[in-house]
């Protein structure tokens, strides 16, 4: 039942002002999760979910001043403790125990000199089981000359980044020399370059064979220096930290503790684009507002015979708000449709680079959200006119 | 079936006066009640107090042994959405809807039959009125006299206990004021349907059954006292 008919032209731009609003709510919302999905996905590339280690240890005071007039001051220092993971079989058989971890793989980490002849390079080389480290990271997808498969034949193999063998001009198949901060050196096969987003690290990162980088620190074959762990929700990683921190008595650290900056961004981005397309929402509201506001003062004798004729305040608030929620459903739907043009347009766009096509995806919780927000702010803007129309005093409006 | 008893009413813009003074009064069913007197002389205050819209008063009200004064709005809207009917100097219809529909609309705010019974009831008013004819039309293609006669069948629809009238021929030739006197006067003597109207036509005030006749806010005369 409804008694009041507006204007269809007002009422279409009205519907008008929330389809964009709607629109561009879904569809900025929609980016900034493919902007943070492509950007978390970059940095797993090279980041675990969570990483055990051993954090250094500082050394104490020998005495404490408590009680004492002459306290003993020792400047703190680094405790000279190996940073091995005592028995790390156990551990990783324990981490591989818990709910949602999905894997668990052990990384000896080893500071390098990459030489070869003369030129000498700093770098980094991960001493990594390559199978379970490559489903991990996706160190296949980076991977543009020889294969994964190579380096797991071929014990002392490296796989290097792009940027160390266009420096050292090496090829798949060529050997290198790489000397430890332990001062032992091997001859290592290349087996393929690798090449990531960040040529940083394409011109200091090597991947080896466990077993290669146990021997460049002189240590046996239960060394670890690191234990990697993937979960199901790396959201939610943080928890899981702590909880293994406190399992298995050695440092866990997730991957936003890591990457503090970048979750940062994140989080400034998403504040950004929540202001900018709630402020957008919120002038289609007023849109509506004003129509109604129009209306009412239109048909304000209409309203006051219908309160003559026994209509109570909230029937006339009904009349209204209904009236909102008819604008705002045809926005509404016309918003998301044209959300789901612009998203779909939008993923088939090639970028180029490293990113391909545009991190775009339809994601259903977001339209959900727009389409959530798109009500309450119809309604709000609906109820506020309703609510002045059921105040309308009719002896005032007959007198006149 | 309504009393009024001392009803006063100040007026406090722009500054306070007092427009009722101490008004009492009863009318009867199947009465048909003018209110009469210059203007200014508070008929039209004294109106839309009785009709329960203004409930800024002084003084205590029945409706049908009820007492109204002191109600909440939405018992008072209740209270007339079922026992008054209301006609205006303006119609008031709704113009985008049709005729029909316009008299439909207090039925269906008061839900008590079908949508199906409320449009035979609708139709059963508008032949009433001599208007079948015209059910269908939007109510702003009728004549000044056919809207008027439609707003009196949409103050019939829900069978009210009075209908109340503010100056219902003010806005129509003196053809037109005659359908709608005789309708007014059919209906209080044929179906028993009490009639209050306010009204400056002397000649309307005249035929009716009762005139009470007001200045300055005061009851002057009650003339042609109808049985009781």
């Amino acid at each position: 039942m409804t008694y009041i008919v507006t204007k269809k032209k007002l009422t279409l731009v009205a519907a008008l002002g929330v389809t964009i609003g709607i629109a561009i709510y879904i569809f900025m919302n929609s980016m900034m999760v493919g902007f943070d999905k492509k950007s978390t996905e970059l940095v797993f590339r090279s980041t675990a979910h969570i990483r055990v280690y051993k954090d250094e240890v500082m050394s104490l005071p020998l005495l404490p001043e408590k009680g004492s007039n002459l306290p003993v001051i020792i400047n703190p220092s680094v405790v000279p403790e190996s940073d091995k993971i005592v028995d790390p079989e156990k551990i990783i058989s324990l981490l591989r125990q818990q709910p949602d971890v999905t894997m668990v793989t052990p990384q000896v980490t080893v500071s390098v000199f990459y030489n070869n002849g003369k030129s000498q390079i700093t770098g980094t080389s991960y001493g990594v089981r390559i199978a379970e480290a490559d489903k991990m990271f996706n160190i296949g997808t980076t991977v543009v000359e020889g294969s994964i498969q190579d380096l797991k034949n071929t014990p002392n193999g490296i796989l290097l980044g792009v940027g160390i063998a266009a420096k050292m001009s090496v090829r798949p198949g060529d050997n290198i020399t790489i000397t430890s901060s332990r001062n032992v050196t091997k001859v290592m096969k290349v087996v393929g370059l690798f090449q990531s987003n960040n040529s940083q690290i394409d011109k200091t990162k090597s991947y080896i064979n466990i077993s290669a980088a146990q021997q460049l620190l002189q240590e046996g074959a239960g060394y670890v220096s690191d234990i990697n762990v993937s979960v199901t929700n790396p959201d939610n990683a943080a928890n899981y930290s702590a909880k293994f921190s406190d399992l298995t008595g050695y440092k866990a650290e997730d991957w936003k503790a890591a990457n503090a900056t970048l979750v940062a961004a994140s989080n400034m981005r998403r504040i950004m684009i929540t202001v900018i397309a709630l402020s957008i929402l919120l002038v289609a509201g007023f849109g509506i507002y004003n129509i109604l506001n129009m209306t009412i003062t239109q048909k304000i004798n209409d309203i006051a015979i219908l309160k003559a004729m026994g209509f109570r305040g909230r029937d006339v608030v009904r009349i209204f708000v209904q009236q909102a929620m008819i604008i705002g459903m045809i926005g509404i739907l016309i918003g998301v449709l044209l959300a789901v043009l612009l998203v779909f347009q939008l993923s088939r766009t090639y970028v180029g680079g490293d990113i391909g096509y545009f991190p775009i995806r339809f994601e259903w919780p977001v339209f959900f959200r727009g389409l959530i927000f798109g009500l309450i702010v119809t309604l709000g803007a609906g109820y506020i006119p309703a609510k002045k129309a059921a105040n309308v005093d009719p002896v005032s409006i007959f007198r006149r | 079936m309504l009393e009024a008893e001392n009803i006063g009413k100040y007026f406090y813009d722009p500054v306070k006066f007092r427009v009722l003074n101490d008004i009492s009064f009863k009318v009867y069913r199947g009465e048909f009640v003018t209110l009469v007197g210059k203007s200014g002389s508070g008929k039209s205050t004294l109106l839309y107090i009785l009709s329960t819209m203004d409930t800024d008063y002084e003084g205590k009200l029945h409706i049908h042994g009820e007492e109204t004064t002191g109600q909440r709005q939405n018992n008072l809207a209740a209270l007339r959405n079922e026992k008054i009917g209301f006609v205006f100097q303006f119609h008031y219809l709704l113009p985008e809807f049709s005729c029909l529909k316009n008299v439909m609309i207090p039925a269906l705010r008061l839900g008590k039959y079908s949508r199906q019974e409320i449009e035979d009831r609708a139709y059963q008013k508008l032949t009433l009125l001599g208007l079948q004819d015209q059910a269908l039309k939007p109510a702003s293609k009728l004549s000044g006299g056919q809207q008027q006669r439609v707003a009196i069948a949409r103050a019939l629809i829900n069978d009210p206990l009075i209908i109340m009238g503010d100056e219902p021929t003010g806005n129509l030739d003196s053809k037109n004021s005659q359908i709608v006197f005789d309708t007014f006067k059919q209906l209080a003597h044929e179906y028993n349907q009490t009639i209050i109207a306010v009204t400056h036509d002397n000649d309307f005030a005249e035929r009716s059954d009762r005139t009470i006749e007001m200045q300055d806010g005061a009851i002057i005369s009650t003339a042609k006292e109808f049985g009781k």
